[in-house]
């Protein structure tokens, strides 16, 4: 099939070009784009690696990779994959998914603001895992299930809400602040409720940590995000025309209702089950959308590039966080914020110069 | 203005075997907001028909029914003998296609990039972009006049630049037919008559059927080979520019008094508002 594969150059010498086939088959691809994933996974492997080798008992980078490829002595071999690799695992996964859910949420909002974070869907997880610690005494199962209960509640509820003969972005950002408000106030009133060691821990909960992360949360994870990728991408050629408006995208041939539909479920899905897994680690949603696109300077969702700059974002983060204030000690969503916050600052400036908003 | 219902119906039934595009009695709502009740119109192939009527009178509503985009309470819209809503989204893509009043184009993108997206109906998982979709987009490009900006991004032209690129789009979708929803609004004079020209050379080099709504009856009259006059969800007259473009039509359909004299340059109706004066005159007359 592929003995003589043909690289084309588009219509423009900007943007994608075209392998081909000599079966007809072809598909597209975006240089730059594929250089920016390459090395956001790199870096995201390159954060994990310096991870695993991080804590009291400090592994070099060489030990870790001959470790992971099964090479390692005993006890370096425990130390890695079972106490370490599951935290790394499960933050790859808890940032790619929130890169993607982000991209998703996005793109079928056509607004930047239309990120889970801001759309309250972390707040209503947050909610979900406060009744079953507050009210409850749950244990780390059940917060799990109680914020995945919280997280899909809260989209089915904006969703509903924002239904107008179809979604669209600004109703949907405005529900979402509201449902947001609304779902901020119950927290508070919880806290209030809480005794001293409940709200302690669900203060750590609260501002997302990947502390203590072990192959139970890695396994189901993983099973959802080998399921919903491939279904998202499949539709990501449906989800790039309709940024171009309903109206175009309809004419075109988009199933517009359908597409939107299945692909917000998807991001409710990714989001909700990685805040059930970390905590609302914020500002990763928002800004991983926004830095890829920036990285990609290609219009369109940037879906692949969104979800590898999510990964690579969580696990530099957690690195950062326990490099400079030691294990445990600072949970990730605070680097998160800072950094993701920082970023978004610079952006919104430096935009402003350019006269582009 | 209307014919004897018996021989009306029996020539919409012939005719319907033949045209492709047509609305048979149907109702047009939002929600319970009733635009249309038991509206049939027929497009005939191969013809340039401009829908025209005073604003609110359902013009845009019934372009949105005939290219899907908002099913029918009642009856039904057939393309090709079947209910358009029954077609595979994607196949009614590659045989009618829309430029609809409102589009947005994707910060950042070229003009040979949002051209390219018009062959999405062409396209699949496993077949993103083949020799022919290039061969297409750079062809609607240079019909469109818009090949020498195929690298410059969109947000950076003039409005009567972005409008023939958007047509580009169109035209890369390979449809047969073309509706075009209110082309010339937003755009000065020169580039109005420079969108419709394109429209005209689309419909006589190409032979393709365009469905156009138009706000200005002059350019209607002017551009169109059939003309649909609607009011209030009704099809007052429908024919050839001189058969329709009355000055008791006008009046009917306007509610403005005018003179409809021959176009100096083309010999097409042209009409001439009457003075405000005389305008005034006939309530006041009337009133006595």
């Amino acid at each position: 099939m592929t003995t003589e594969v043909k690289a084309d150059q588009g219509p423009g010498r900007r943007g994608p070009r075209a392998l081909r086939t000599p079966g007809g088959l072809s598909v597209r691809l975006d240089p730059r784009a594929l250089v920016v994933v390459v090395l956001l996974l790199l870096a995201a492997l390159g954060a994990g690696v310096a991870l695993i080798g991080t804590g009291d008992y400090p592994i070099p980078p060489g030990d870790v990779l001959r470790t992971l490829l099964g090479n390692g002595d005993p006890g370096q071999e425990f130390i890695v994959n079972e106490l370490r690799l599951p935290r790394v695992l499960v933050g790859l996964l808890v940032g790619a998914s929130l890169g993607l859910g982000g991209a998703l949420f996005q793109a079928v909002s056509r607004n930047p603001l239309g990120s889970p974070d801001v759309l309250g869907l972390g707040q209503g997880a947050t909610a979900g895992a406060l009744v079953v610690i507050v009210l409850f005494s749950g244990d780390a199962d059940a917060v799990t299930v109680g914020a995945l209960v919280g997280g899909l509640v809260t989209g089915a509820a904006i969703y509903l809400l924002a239904w107008k003969r179809g979604v669209h972005g600004y109703r949907l950002v405005l529900v979402g602040i509201g449902v947001s408000a609304m779902a901020t106030a119950v927290n508070g009133y919880l806290m209030t409720k809480a005794d001293f060691v409940d709200a302690a821990r669900a203060l750590v909960w609260m501002t997302g940590t990947l502390d203590g992360r072990d192959w139970k949360q890695v396994w189901p994870l993983l099973v959802l995000f080998c399921v919903l990728v491939p279904l998202v991408l499949a539709n990501a050629r449906g989800l790039r025309m309709m940024e171009m408006g309903d109206d175009v995208s309809h004419a075109l041939g988009v199933r517009v209702e359908r597409v939107r539909m299945l692909l917000m479920v998807c991001a409710v899905l990714l989001t909700a089950a990685a805040t059930a897994a970390a905590g609302p680690v914020s500002f990763v949603a928002l800004t991983a959308p926004q830095l890829a696109r920036r990285l990609t300077r290609s219009p369109g969702p940037n879906l692949v590039p969104s979800l590898c700059m999510g990964a690579a974002l969580l696990l530099v983060a957690d690195w950062a966080s326990q490099r400079l204030f030691g294990d445990g000690q600072l949970p990730v969503g605070v680097v998160t914020g800072v950094l993701g916050g920082v970023y978004l600052l610079w952006l919104l400036v430096t935009e402003r110069r350019a006269g582009r908003i | 203005m209307s014919a004897p219902a018996g021989p009306d119906r029996g020539r919409i039934d012939r005719r319907s075997t033949v045209n492709r595009l047509s609305a048979e009695n149907v109702t047009l709502a939002y929600d319970q907001r009733v635009i249309a009740e038991q509206l049939s119109v027929e497009i005939p192939d191969h013809s340039f028909t401009v829908i025209v009527g005073p604003n609110a009178c359902g013009k845009s509503t019934l372009l949105r029914a005939l290219s899907r985009m908002l099913k029918p309470s009642r009856g039904r819209v057939l393309l090709d003998g079947q209910a358009i809503q029954s077609l595979p989204a994607k196949q009614v893509a590659r045989t009618l296609g829309l430029l609809p009043q409102s589009s947005i184009a994707p910060d950042g993108i070229t003009v040979a990039d949002l051209v390219g997206r018009g062959r999405y109906p062409h396209q699949g998982l496993l077949r993103q972009w083949s020799a022919e979709d290039e061969r297409v987009v750079r062809e609607s490009m240079r019909q469109t006049g818009v090949a020498e900006l195929a690298e410059r991004y969109v947000d950076e032209l003039s409005g009567g630049q972005r409008q023939r690129v958007w047509i580009a789009m169109a035209l890369a979708q390979q449809t047969p037919l073309l509706l075009l929803d209110e082309p010339t609004t937003y755009l000065d004079i020169q580039h109005q008559i420079d969108v419709l020209d394109l429209c005209a050379e689309l419909h006589e080099e190409q032979g393709r059927t365009l469905v156009a709504v138009l706000h200005d009856l002059n350019h209607a009259a002017r551009y169109a080979t059939h003309l649909v006059a609607l009011k209030a969800g009704r099809v007052v007259a429908q024919g050839t520019p001189g058969e329709v473009v009355t000055a008791e039509l006008v009046e009917e359909v306007f509610h403005l008094r005018c003179q409809v004299i021959d176009d100096p340059e083309t010999g097409t109706p042209l009409v001439v508002p009457a003075a405000r004066r005389a305008r005034a005159r006939v309530p006041a007359t009337e009133a006595l």
